[in-house]
């Protein structure tokens, strides 16, 4: 039987400030069978009817565990990637179907962020060339010159301007994401989306790197989509959280609600099963442990996703898809029965 | 070789030094690092790249190769050195009395057979028994470790499952011998929480039903906080500090371990709160520096005079019988700054914790 969907995602999308607005997003990656004609025989459902927006120098958090669509969602949004359905709007202006050329002025006020500062810099150039690269592909040409430019903004991101010259295989990991963001933030975005930034570095540098991007925000008026699987990292540095599972949103709400009051059991199972570092707390905690694997993105449950792992999941949930609803003030959940009580943080 | 020296500590390592010859010096990846396990209890090394954790956990399994590595110092096991002891001596006991678990299950699970194949060879390495009968013995411990219709599992390639499961399978075959120490190098870092919360619990259950010690290598100091009894902090190759968990959380007394600290966002505090992170790079390990490994990073290094963080390598001073310190800081000093830089975290409490009580 196919589930009934609700309808109504436009509160979600109330605020009419919004730099970027997403509505009702799909990707789908098309899977097609052996032999000569390669037929398509289904589709991963990575993305499935997402919606939010954000606001210029708001940090707006994606957490959820691998395979659940975050990573796809940042570069759906950036146009990466091409959506399948809804509607991408970018300071009012629909560029949901701009092709890759008509995306190349848009580009100047949205850049990206990579996990893995080794392979997302091309080897082979230096520093200078790799920071300077957005200059190059806008036309755009620095007052004082791109040297002095460049200089200033590896000054910028704590790098030493001297180093100018030399090659990404000598910086250490930290350094290296702080080249990535020196090239990101070289043409004055206004949105910088941010794929697991500091995941790979260790923990006193990825504070650095935090810092860092916390700083120019402030000096940028920057607004970030902050994607991440710690969810200890995306609570400190989101103002908002979008918590993903199965490709959908189950939940959006200040970063405070969520870890302090999540109101969809995905995002309370999320945040209990965070360990902190904390022994004494940690003494006092209960967990709630799920039962069983992720589904398949090909074939995922009817109506509610999360069904199948839930500990509250009645026949509704497989019969009706639940939609993202304000459950608060600018507390959006999609579930049927959402948390009710006020669960305090132990 | 006197036994006396291991004190009845189920695992005692002392003045462990792995070093390794290279064209550009010698990297003193481990360097006189001491520290003991007991039966039933964690034991949690932390630190980041290049501390050398994870070394020490190869050493101690015998699974650094002795041609590329002098390794020097005493690891006893039950009593039992290991250092001078024969490779093939090692080898015997590795599976049986010590095995290891890793980050990356796919590097320790053979991608061509099956798991019941890889199984049934693991118990049949060290025990004398029928192929049915470990089959037995792998169907049983697969369902120990909660993987549901392990019958099935037994026929399965490693590609066949996901991380979580594959994660589970090697615990498994780290298990079926029972091992009465288990030896965890970042067991749940490639995992997502909700896994890892389960990989934990697990990892505890199967701890209070067999007595198994454990020494848990990891950077997260939230599994360490959940799953330790005590800690070592490492830094440059060097155990920096050392002592039961509540010590190294609420009475740290090395800068390092402050600024480890204080570079984890925390969930559960004041979300406004700026991190304070550890300035700089780790150290290189060829060229570490004279005095204080941690000295290029310290911000604290002028309050000791004479220069002496730059010139003298501070001893690990005990502060306690269990609780030690490698820092020149004066033991009055080091309480002050540590009462200052961990009220600045309290102060980030939220409301209506404060008089919550340990159970």
């Amino acid at each position: 039987m196919t589930a009934v969907e609700e309808s109504g995602t436009g509160q979600v999308l109330a605020r009419d400030n919004a730099l970027l607005r997403v509505d009702k997003v799909q990707k789908y990656f098309p899977i097609s069978g052996g032999g000569v004609l390669k037929r398509k025989v289904g589709d991963v459902k990575a993305v499935e009817s997402i919606s939010f927006d954000i606001v210029p120098g708001e940090t707006l958090g994606i957490v959820g565990e691998s395979g659940c669509g975050k990573s796809t969602a940042g570069r759906t949004v950036m146009k990466l990637l091409d959506p399948t359905g809804g509607k991408i709007e970018f300071e009012g202006r629909d560029i949901t179907h701009l092709s890759r050329k008509e995306m190349v002025p848009l580009r100047r006020e949205m850049q990206m962020i990579f996990q893995d500062p080794y392979s997302s810099l091309t080897p082979r150039h230096t520093v200078g060339t790799i920071i300077s690269a957005p200059f190059k592909v806008q036309g755009v040409k620095p007052a004082r010159g791109v040297q002095a430019e460049v200089q200033d903004l590896m000054a910028r991101v704590g790098l030493n301007p001297e180093h100018y010259n030399r090659y990404p295989n000598e910086f250490s990991g930290g350094q290296r994401q702080r080249i990535g963001i020196a090239r990101a933030i070289a043409l004055r975005p206004k949105l910088i989306v941010c794929d697991e930034p500091v995941s790979a570095l260790d923990v006193s540098i990825q504070a650095q790197v935090v810092n860092l991007l916390e700083d120019l925000q402030d000096e940028f008026q920057l607004a970030y989509i902050f994607i991440a699987h710690d969810l200890s990292v995306v609570r400190h540095i989101s103002d908002r959280i979008a918590v993903m599972y199965l490709g959908r949103i189950m939940e959006i709400a200040d970063s405070e609600k969520i870890y302090e009051s999540p109101r969809h059991p995905y995002t309370h199972a999320l945040t209990s099963a965070v360990p902190l570092p904390d022994p004494r707390t940690e003494r006092l905690r209960e967990r709630i442990l799920l039962q069983g694997d992720l589904p398949s993105p090909i074939d995922p449950p009817s109506g509610c996703v999360f069904r199948t792992r839930c500990p509250k999941a009645q026949q509704r949930c497989a019969d009706e898809i639940p939609a993202l609803r304000e459950l608060a003030p600018g507390h959006f959940g999609a579930c049927h029965f959402p948390e009710e009580k006020h669960l305090l943080p132990a | 070789m006197s036994t006396a020296g291991t004190r009845g500590r189920f695992l005692d390592v002392r003045d462990l030094k792995v070093h390794f010859p290279s064209e550009d010096g010698v990297v003193s990846a481990v360097d006189g690092v001491t520290f003991s396990v007991d039966k039933g209890k964690t034991l949690a090394i932390v630190g980041e790249s290049g501390s050398g954790k994870s070394v020490t956990s190869q050493a101690i399994m015998g699974l650094v190769n002795r041609k590329s590595a002098k390794v020097t110092g005493e690891v006893y096991l039950d009593g039992e050195e290991l250092i001078s002891a024969r490779p093939e001596q090692v080898r015997s006991l590795r599976g049986k009395q010590m095995a290891m678990i890793f980050q990356d299950p796919l590097s320790s699970l053979h991608p061509f057979y099956t798991i019941g194949k890889q199984l049934v060879e693991a118990v049949r390495v060290h025990q004398d028994v029928s192929k049915d009968v470990a089959l037995k013995q792998a169907k049983e411990m697969l369902d120990r470790v909660g993987i549901p219709s392990p019958e099935r599992r037994l026929k399965d390639y490693p590609h066949n499952l996901s991380g979580g499961m594959r994660q589970r399978v090697m615990i498994a075959m780290a298990l079926l011998n029972s091992p009465e120490l288990l030896i965890a190098d970042e067991p749940t870092t490639a995992l997502d929480v909700t896994v890892q919360a389960q990989i934990i619990d697990l990892l505890r259950d199967l701890q209070q039903e067999f007595g198994t010690a454990i020494v848990l290598i990891t950077h997260d100091l939230g599994v360490v906080a959940d799953l330790a009894d005590d800690v070592v902090v490492m830094y440059g190759g060097r155990v920096v500090e050392r002592g039961p968990i509540d010590d190294i959380f609420y009475r740290p007394e090395m800068p390092y371990t402050w600024g480890l600290l204080g570079s984890v966002p925390r969930m559960d505090l004041g979300r406004n709160e700026r991190l304070e992170p550890i300035p700089g790079q780790p150290p290189s390990l060829i060229r570490l520096p004279q005095g204080c490994v941690f000295r290029p990073r310290c911000p604290y290094h002028e309050l000791v005079p004479g220069k002496r963080c730059d010139v003298e390598r501070p001893e690990l001073d005990p502060i306690t019988p269990e609780h030690a310190v490698r820092c020149h800081l004066e033991p009055a000093q080091r309480k002050e700054i540590a009462i200052e830089r961990l009220t600045a975290h309290a102060a980030r409490k939220p409301a209506g914790t404060a008089g919550m009580e340990e159970k």
